[in-house]
């Protein structure tokens, strides 16, 4: 009884932290975005329009206005979920999100998968063989991969797997036929071919989703071999783990049953962390292999100039990074009761 | 790091010790306290912090005498003689590394690219500790409305992917300080200010409870010296580590704001993000030289600097620290006829 209580206060005080976190966030998107030079429509059609008909549009769309009622205006498009159209091509930025955003989606949850694999088996294994040959080679193999940029390691492998010896796709999400036949039912291309029951089409799109997921993965998985290797070797200092050894259980079963569980929760919060992380690398990795995913378009409408749009993408994805946040918090505090202060 | 390096060799018995003049005997202490785990590392921590420093000279060496080593200028598309390179041209002596799609020498602007990083870095680290430890410090100490208020801001700023953060502020600074170094370094620093302020502060609100620092106060010594006596030295250990591991962190994103073209432009100095970025189409063409050397040096200076920073780690964070086991000496029991077994205490 006391304990659901207590983590229903855990849940309702932390929700209503995030409450004012994205206000902070909306409002330095605000006016980050003001303090560039001029205002967004002369800023992206500047010298390609009139005048006169420049001043036109800035009117309709309010940015001769006073800041205040700027900004209270945004607060409510944002809160009704309105967040503009982009300048450059004219599309809602809420369609942006759906369509790149379901491409970035596809590619961060096999990232994620290869991540997780490679990352917390290894680091698993160099933290129970801690100080030999598994441990070195387990933490020189996350160091470096840490150490490589997701691009350099796309462009090698680009050179090895595309070029030399010709096994896969460098670039795109499909071949230009699979794109442009293929229905749309949820914009994420492996769902859709199975909902058609396209089987070629799903091998296309697979195959050209293999060298950018895990290229990502490996790259995340290098910071989850440290984490979940740092993590065992604390918890295998605990008293419950010597009390296991002192009870005479044998050493893989101490490892496995008593300190892999507990290094695992720590691994759950930073795994919160990484998924920003995760949409960084997902701009660099979709900026390699010319993936249309939501950071690729971010960098092609920063490019252009179109604030609506950058502005747009950069709070949505601000927000999803909150929930998820806070999700990960809330998921935490009910795996370990001692976060529940 | 240098600077304990070469410090005089640190006398190893209290007896050499007690010779000492008690001014310098305070000041070796505090230099062997600091000292003290490295000297007591062995085997693999050791080894790891070891090859980490010698990488990270290495490029620090580069860096400085680049315009000695470099066989041209980063930005140099022609001979002397006005004869320009060969544009993607493959390994051969004149060229050791090739030439690039720009006709720039590649081993010379990796040589450059060096300088430039350790530039950005080491002004980028400057900037955010400059504002991120004080404001840590002032928030973890005080407590109360203050704290709440910069945990609540920089948990936003945290919130921020923080690439995609650095591209606008980058893109925005580009306006008053132009696409060099300045630019590249406070986008970097803007990034890293709300971790440095979230580390130090939790660190500093866990050693606010200490006994000793309770004694200080006890004793009323003023909040400022308890501070700067009592926290900040304790804070401060651990900033060899974050440093070490927030600027190999640096490297990664000023080469990918070179790599989306928000970094360093090709004319103001030589960056290997973006050298990567020109690279990449020329992969499909099976050129493998104008982008291999430029990440194999980000992959290696961002390695030495880990292996510092994972190694320091290691070897100062007493929770993960193994230290050898020491055989206790007791005094010899009365009336005993044998010297009691070293690490018999454990038995007893």
């Amino acid at each position: 009884m006391k304990r659901s209580s207590s983590l229903r206060g855990y849940v309702i005080t932390r929700t209503l932290l995030a409450i004012p976190m994205l206000l902070i966030l909306l409002t330095v998107v605000f006016l980050l975005m003001r303090v560039a030079p001029g205002d967004p429509i002369s800023a992206a059609l500047g010298g390609k329009l009139p005048a006169a008909e420049l001043a036109r549009r800035k009117h309709d769309a309010g940015y001769d206005r006073p800041l205040a009622v700027q900004y209270v205006e945004y607060l409510k498009d944002v809160a009704t979920l309105n967040f503009g159209t982009t300048i450059l091509d004219n599309r809602p930025v809420t369609q942006v999100i759906a369509q790149n955003g379901a491409a970035t989606l596809e590619l961060t949850f096999f990232a994620m998968i290869v991540a997780m694999v490679a990352g917390v088996g290894i680091g698993l294994l160099a933290g129970a063989y801690r100080d030999t040959a598994i441990d070195l080679g387990g933490r020189l193999f996350g160091i470096v991969l840490y150490a490589a940029p997701v691009f350099f390691l796309g462009f090698l492998a680009q050179l090895t797997f595309g070029k030399w010896l010709d096994w896969l796709p460098t670039s795109g999400q499909t071949s230009p036929v699979v794109g442009a036949t293929l229905q749309t039912h949820t914009n994420i291309l492996v769902i859709d071919a199975i909902i058609d029951r396209n089987w070629s089409a799903l091998q296309d799109v697979l195959r050209h989703l293999i060298m950018p997921s895990v290229v990502l993965g490996l790259v995340i998985g290098g910071i989850f071999i440290r984490l979940v290797r740092v993590n065992l070797l604390q918890t295998m200092k605990g008293d419950y783990v010597e009390a296991a050894r002192a009870r005479g259980v044998k050493e893989p079963r101490v490892v496995y049953k008593h300190a892999f569980k507990n290094a695992l929760v720590p691994v759950i919060t930073i795994m919160g962390l990484t998924f920003a992380l995760l949409l960084g690398g997902a701009v660099l990795t979709e900026e390699t292999f010319n993936w249309p995913g939501i950071g690729a378009e971010l960098v092609r409408y920063l490019d252009n100039r179109d604030y609506i749009a950058v502005q747009g993408i950069v709070v949505v994805t601000g927000i999803i990074v909150v929930i998820v946040s806070l999700a990960i918090d809330i998921l935490n505090a009910w795996v370990d009761p001692r976060i529940r202060y | 790091m240098a600077s304990q390096l070469e410090t005089p060799p640190v006398p190893s018995s209290p007896q050499e010790l007690d010779d000492l003049a008690p001014m310098q005997r305070r000041r070796l202490g505090a230099l062997r306290r600091m000292w003290a785990p490295m000297h007591d590392a062995k085997g693999m921590p050791k080894a790891i912090v070891w090859v980490g420093i010698g990488i990270t000279v290495a490029f620090i060496l580069m860096a400085i005498f680049a315009t000695q080593i470099a066989p041209y200028a980063f930005d140099q598309y022609k001979t002397a003689e006005g004869v320009r390179f060969i544009k993607q041209q493959a390994p051969s002596a004149q060229h050791l590394f090739g030439t690039n799609v720009m006709s720039t020498d590649v081993l010379s602007r990796v040589i450059f690219g060096s300088r430039t990083a350790i530039e950005v870095v080491l002004l980028s680290l400057f900037v955010s500790m400059g504002i991120g430890l004080p404001l840590g410090l002032i928030s973890g100490y005080h407590g109360g409305k203050l704290d709440r208020t910069l945990l609540v801001f920089m948990d936003a700023m945290l919130a921020f992917p923080s690439l995609l953060f650095a591209i606008v502020i980058a893109f925005l600074l580009s306006k008053t300080f132009g696409h060099g170094v300045v630019t590249a370094a406070l986008a970097i620093s803007i990034v890293y200010v709300p971790q440095y302020f979230r580390v130090v502060r939790n660190h500093v609100i866990s050693i606010r409870e200490e006994s000793y620092v309770e004694a200080a106060r006890a004793m009323g010594a003023r909040p400022w010296t308890i501070m700067r006596r009592y926290v900040l030295q304790n804070v401060i250990q651990n900033v060899p580590i974050i440093a070490t591991l927030n600027a190999a962190d640096a490297i990664l994103t000023l080469a990918a704001l070179g790599f989306l073209g928000y970094g360093i432009q090709p004319t103001e100095a030589a960056e290997w993000g973006y050298d990567i970025q020109r690279a990449i189409s020329d992969a499909g063409a099976g050129i493998w030289w104008t982008g291999l050397f430029p990440g194999l040096a980000i992959v290696l200076l961002v390695t030495g600097l880990t292996l510092v920073g994972e190694g320091l780690n290691d070897v100062l964070n007493p929770v993960i620290r193994k230290r050898p086991i020491e055989p206790v000496e007791l005094p010899p029991r009365e009336g005993a006829e044998a010297e009691p077994e070293p690490g018999d205490e454990d038995q007893t």
